[in-house]
């Protein structure tokens, strides 16, 4: 028994078995704070031994419950798990994201709230979700990525309609219903891969694939980036996500903004690189790419709810990543990666950083916000720092995954790739505007300037059952709790390390790139594992 | 593989119905849609494992076939069907709390979007600078907040 084969499954089995600690704990929130700190902590753990594992030995398998191979040869049966460097470095930022927004709620709620809150739901469906983007990302079978989707939004379901007031119930049928359409598309494009190869698992169906006429697999691929494309938010399947993100409480935003979108990158890039490589559809990713950019980014500007823009600019900048994947090549998928990585610490930063905001001013639309640079300096610090990372403002994490971007577009150089390096500058000063002017308005400019002079009445964690008064009567919510204070200042400090470490982890993402692009390592890892 | 005709059919029939109950604005027809649709699916997957009459049982022989049934499709539609009616569980429980919040059943358009799209230029140029959305359609006679406010006064 090797340490890879005990790492690989408790990302999945670690969340999972808290989630069934915590319901049983559901009339001791401590104890239940407890088991889910400690599960997502160990999560942490594992996924960095991973990592350091996977960039060792290179792409490493397991067949949990292998079966053996069928009779009808249809490849190894069981739950095939994989670990690579770009599945390791995914669960190593997500686990990270995932702890950091744990902590924030938890800091939250013994601080904002009361006993009416449902906490004791909250924590175990927010480990089944941990539990859900885990196995996303170690899946090696296109039918355990599915159930995988599935666990992770049933789990976002509940998450995002918490409490049931008339606002969530109202955005969670949008939520569900595209969701669903997408899974169904997802299960439509599953069993049109088993008809044409009579196999599910990943390295079986790269074999397989290749002697699959091009105009079926560009077909099958079509089928397959339709339900990864809904899920990614990549235009136009993104009109879904503005209008479902903002109404959830602070925490469930950040980390499904975070999270549950990357999920789909990663599983773009993986049906790109490993099962449709040369599909023939790489023009066609290129235009939604550069769409699905300017589109949000535009949405962005008409918006007067940060909560709102800031979903606006989580769409536009799935653009970037999409971008990398459809140059296929090295650095563009290297710098994709690395996209990755920084959109996902830099984008909850943010969702964090807008419930603070709304604790402290009871407001988040920008019609009822000002004055906060000098009520709270603190907060202003910790809003312009990942506000100017999104921007790609040097030396931010978010200048250096655009550069490697654009320097993989024009190494391209094909006309289409230099106008996304164009419609990428573009989008980056847009971004930029958009964030600085929510700076000028909601930090410099005095609060009684602001058109409305209405708050909500007290701080809210979890339900969303406060009232609105005016902002004069408001009472002082007192300073921001540490509890919430600390898990976004330590994201902010995991962010600037991805501008610190550029170098090494820039040479890990190319390293992982490799390693994708490199199909015959995954392959071979896999079907190896199956045949000892 | 081969394909028979009357059970694609089958399929493409209820994927249309489907997609049309989707289409709906009532939402306990939006939900029924989808039980269509991923009836419909797993039918597809049944189809694509292979043709009727082999035995599900290995070792077994139904009707002269030897050739054990593929086990997989069997498996996969299994966990689909789980997963469907989970999911039908949830959506049923909001529809319903959707009616006793609001009385009705229909999926409204969000009205944030609404507002941001129908922002006439007026009030799109009041937003970026920071002045007050003048609110034509509820100006009354009476006083207001915003007849206080420097710019606007005698608004009514």
């Amino acid at each position: 028994m090797n340490a890879q084969a005990v790492l690989t499954p408790l990302p999945v089995l670690i969340p999972m078995l808290g989630a069934a600690g915590t319901m049983f704990a559901g009339r001791q929130p401590r104890l239940q704070r407890v088991i889910t700190l400690g599960a997502l902590g160990a999560v942490v753990v594992v996924c960095a031994g991973l990592l350091h594992l996977s960039d060792q030995r290179g792409t490493m398998a397991l067949h949990v419950g292998g079966w053996g191979e069928s009779m009808l040869g249809m490849g190894p049966l069981g739950i095939t798990l994989v670990v690579d460097r770009l599945s390791a470095l995914m669960m190593v930022v997500s686990s990270i994201v995932l702890l950091a927004v744990v902590l924030f709620a938890i800091g939250q709620g013994i601080r904002d709230g009361d006993e009416r809150q449902p906490v004791s739901i909250f924590l175990p469906t927010y480990l089944v979700l941990s539990a859900g983007v885990c196995g996303a990302f170690l899946a090696g079978d296109l039918f355990n990525l599915y159930v995988c989707f599935e666990v992770l939004l049933a789990a976002s379901f509940v998450l995002l309609t918490i409490g049931a007031s008339t606002e969530r119930v109202r955005v969670g049928i949008y939520y569900v219903m595209v969701s669903m359409v997408s899974s169904l598309i997802f299960l439509i494009g599953i069993a049109l891969v088993y008809a044409a190869t009579g196999t599910l698992n990943m390295a079986e169906l790269a074999i397989r694939l290749n002697s699959v006429t091009p105009g079926t697999r560009s077909a099958l691929f079509a089928v397959l980036l339709v339900a990864f494309g809904v899920k990614a938010a990549v235009f136009p399947l993104s009109m879904w996500l503005p209008d479902s993100y903002p109404t959830a409480p602070a925490p469930v935003t950040a980390v499904f903004a975070g999270l549950l979108t990357k999920v789909g990158v990663y599983a773009i890039i993986r049906a790109h690189t490993l099962l449709f490589p040369a599909a023939g559809l790489d023009r066609m990713l290129m235009v939604a790419a550069l769409l699905t950019m300017l589109v949000g980014i535009l949405g962005a500007i008409a918006q007067t709810d940060i909560k709102r823009l800031l979903s606006f600019t989580l769409v536009s900048h799935i653009g970037y990543m999409v971008f990398g994947v459809s140059l296929a090549t090295q650095l563009g998928l290297s710098g994709a990666i690395y996209y990755v990585a920084h959109h996902i610490l830099v984008q909850t930063t943010l969702f964090l950083v807008v419930g603070l905001i709304e604790r402290q001013a009871g407001a988040s639309s920008l019609q009822r916000l000002g004055g906060l640079a000098a009520a709270s300096p603190l907060l202003a610090f910790i809003f312009v720092v990942p506000a100017l990372n999104l921007g790609g403002i040097p030396p931010f994490s978010g200048f250096i995954g655009k550069i490697a971007l654009m320097e993989a577009g024009a190494q391209d150089g094909s006309a289409l790739a230099w106008i996304l390096v164009g419609g990428s500058v573009l989008t980056s000063l847009l971004t930029l505007y958009v964030v600085s002017r929510v700076w000028t308005l909601a930090f410099w400019r005095p609060r009684a300037d602001a058109p409305e002079d209405l708050a909500s009445a007290a701080p809210s964690a979890l339900l969303d059952d406060t009232r609105d008064i005016a902002v004069l009567e408001r009472e002082d919510v007192g300073r921001m709790p540490v509890g919430m204070l600390a898990p976004t200042g330590g994201l902010i400090a995991v962010g600037l390390v991805l501008t610190v470490a550029a170098g090494p982890i820039i040479s890990y993402t190319d390293r992982a790139a490799a390693e994708v692009m490199d199909r015959d390592r995954y392959i071979s890892a896999v079907l190896s594992e199956a045949h000892p | 593989m081969t394909a028979f005709l009357v059970p694609l059919l089958l399929i493409g029939g209820l994927v249309s119905a489907g997609v049309y109950l989707l289409l709906e604005r009532n939402l306990t027809r939006m939900l029924l849609g989808l039980l269509l649709i991923g009836n419909a699916v797993n039918l597809l997957i049944l189809f694509v494992g292979g043709p009727s009459g082999n035995p599900p049982v290995r070792g077994r022989v139904s009707a002269g076939q030897t050739a054990t049934a593929d086990p997989l499709v069997q498996a996969m539609i299994l966990t689909a069907i789980v997963i469907s009616m989970g999911i039908a569980a949830f959506v049923l429980a909001l529809i319903y709390r959707t009616y006793r919040l609001t009385t009705e059943e229909d999926v409204e358009n969000d009205p944030e979007s609404e507002r941001v799209a129908h922002m006439t230029a007026e009030e799109a140029a009041a937003v970026d600078e920071g002045r007050p959305v003048p609110d034509l359609s509820r100006d009354t006679d009476e006083a207001d907040a915003l007849d206080a406010l420097p710019g606007l006064e005698g608004s009514r």
